[in-house]
């Protein structure tokens, strides 16, 4: 079918953007733009399942994040566990925590998922200050080790930036495809109509507790990778205003759509960044443009950008005749 | 098609849904046997939807049994009552607009198929054989519709039979042992209905048991085997076509003194 070639070619561009990108970006502060790009990318990903597909949202993504960070430091750091084999437990530990969290919640009709992982961020932002033994509390967790590929040691921006992109575009290529599936067919009735999806043979609550569950794990794995990257964490990066700010990417990005999830991951990400420049006002300029995105594409910036090229191209051909 | 050949295949037994201080269906008892079209008409506000969704488990009833080849279904989940292969349509037609009339027929397959979150991740050509012989699939029932050529259009752009047709299509193509129709022909002028009714017949010459709800008298007349009338939660007459025309209490509850349609 066209419409599968089509998003293939679109994300054989976008590796190959990913592969060309450092020929031209050069210099570690860049790269660490575009590194944290890919962590949000993820983290965003797994958020827009969520919200997008299954019609859920969830403002304790930061809390799954700051699993994954955490776990990842303490095992590594303290206890010296095999970095990789750590980060894939501990996946499978959050999305397990998440699957819990899940059950009762999601079994309701409504958004009581919103209340629920607010709090559990609360309460994990709260752990993270107080068990200082372990987190290091609100001065942070240093001295994290790097991760290895076989013997080789990954250091500096460059190696995390192949690292950190093939990681994103692995996940990426694995969403797209769930979205076409059986299961992601599933998934957007119930975003559409739970009652419907319930009486053509779909487990909804089920459902919903899994993808739930998946995209906790994404960011678990996100978190993990951004502590040994960094090396360094403390417990402001993981607090509720991160998960307000993901759940921004999402929107601004475009619901529903995973690749307007990765360019609101990609604006808003930089954006701060570009605005540094103007000192004062850079706080101002943030929100005028988030409201403008807003009021202009409410649809989410991709989805609201491709609408636009169509119709200037229907207009432009209507011109010609 | 699977078929019991003697049994009855639903049959509800002193059947009682009250919501809050409302008695919507009081002691209603019925069944239906294989192959059967079986009509439930009634005034608006009868209890005819309501008991629609507690056969398809969208509620419980309050007391009584529902019975699914003698085995009791009452209190299941719907998506447990459609793997019994129970389907259904809604009154108003609730097809997933967002989605392709395609994408809406394979989603009635859900229950058939096996590909799960894994599965679907990794896209393995045993998925990519299973989601391909589903689309054969639906696209034959499509095509068993007359809606074939509609396949790749998105659902919210074909007309208001042809979307009635597609709700069809999605809750056969899962070949169901019992098919509850929620007033099918409603909205349809009087040549679409009679295409209806063709429709409707030729689903039961393929062995499917039909449970009717409909408004238009002319639909039910022609092809309902057997009649049940409710009147405020309560059944006040059962029999052929012929006999409800003529029960006088139905001509006065029902159909205000005269049977003109």
């Amino acid at each position: 079918m066209t419409k599968t070639r089509k998003k293939w070619i679109f994300f054989l561009g976008l590796a190959v953007v990913v592969a060309l990108l450092p020929l031209v970006v050069k210099g570690g502060y860049y790269l660490l733009v575009l590194n944290i790009i890919a962590i949000n990318g993820l983290v965003v990903l797994g958020l827009n399942l969520l919200i997008g597909f299954a019609g859920q949202i969830s403002l304790g993504h930061a809390a799954f994040f700051g699993m994954g960070a955490y776990f990842s430091a303490i095992f590594t750091a303290m206890y010296n566990t095999p970095p990789w084999a750590t980060l894939l437990v501990v996946m499978v530990f959050t999305a397990l925590v998440a699957f819990l969290l899940g059950i009762p919640t999601l079994r309701l009709e409504g958004h009581y998922l919103v209340m629920a992982t607010l709090g559990f961020n609360i309460i994990l932002y709260i752990l993270m200050v107080q068990m200082e033994y372990w987190t290091g509390g609100p001065s942070g967790f240093a001295g994290i080790p790097p991760l290895h590929l076989g013997s080789f040691p990954l250091q500096g921006d460059i190696h995390y930036y192949w690292l950190l992109w093939s990681i994103l575009l692995a996940v990426f290529f694995l969403s797209l495809n769930l979205v076409d599936s059986r299961v992601g067919r599933a998934l957007r009735a119930i975003h559409e109509n739970e009652l419907v999806a319930n009486a053509l043979g779909v487990n909804t609550e089920l459902y919903k507790v899994i993808i739930f569950a998946i995209s906790a794990a994404y960011a678990s794995l996100a978190g993990s990778l951004y502590a040994h990257y960094l090396s360094f964490i403390s417990p402001k990066t993981f607090d509720i205003f991160y998960s307000i700010e993901i759940v921004t990417m999402v929107v601004v990005g475009g619901i529903g759509n995973l690749w307007g999830g990765l360019l609101g991951a990609a604006v808003l990400t930089a954006l701060p960044e570009v605005l540094h420049a103007m000192r004062d006002y850079a706080l101002l300029l943030y929100g005028v443009i988030l409201m403008g995105v807003l009021v202009f594409f409410p649809e989410g910036l991709l989805p609201g950008l491709v609408k636009l090229w169509s119709e200037w191209r229907a207009k432009k051909a209507l011109v010609s005749e | 098609m699977e078929m019991k050949t003697n049994g009855t295949l639903l049959q509800l037994q002193e059947v009682n849904k009250q919501f809050d201080g409302l008695l919507a269906i009081a002691d209603v008892s019925l069944h239906l046997a294989s192959g059967e079209i079986v009509s439930l008409i009634g005034p608006n506000g009868a209890g005819k939807t309501t008991i629609l969704n507690l056969i398809s488990g969208v509620y419980p009833p309050t007391s009584g049994e529902i019975l699914l080849y003698g085995e009791s279904i009452s209190g299941l989940k719907p998506y447990q009552i459609a793997k019994k292969r129970v389907a259904r349509t809604f009154q108003s037609v609730q097809i997933f607009q967002d989605m392709t009339v395609m994408e809406n027929v394979l989603l009635g397959l859900h229950h058939r198929l096996q590909s799960g979150f894994v599965k679907g991740m990794v896209h393995l050509p045993a998925e990519r054989k299973e989601e391909k012989r589903a689309t054969g699939q639906a696209l034959e029932t499509l095509e068993q519709l007359g809606i074939g050529h509609l396949a790749y259009r998105k659902a919210d752009s074909i007309s208001l039979k042809e979307q009635r047709c597609l709700e069809i299509a999605r809750s056969i193509v899962s070949s169901p042992c019992l098919l509850l129709l929620d007033e099918p022909a409603a909205g349809l002028n009087i040549r679409e209905t009679e295409e209806m009714a063709e429709i409707i017949q030729r689903l039961r010459q393929q062995g499917l048991s039909i449970l009717l709800v409909e408004h238009d008298m002319n639909l039910v007349m022609s092809i309902a085997h057997r009649v049940i009338v409710l009147h405020h939660g309560l059944k006040i007459a059962e029999g052929s076509p012929e006999e409800i025309q003529r029960n006088p209490e139905v001509i006065k509850a029902y159909l205000g003194g005269t049977l003109s349609a």
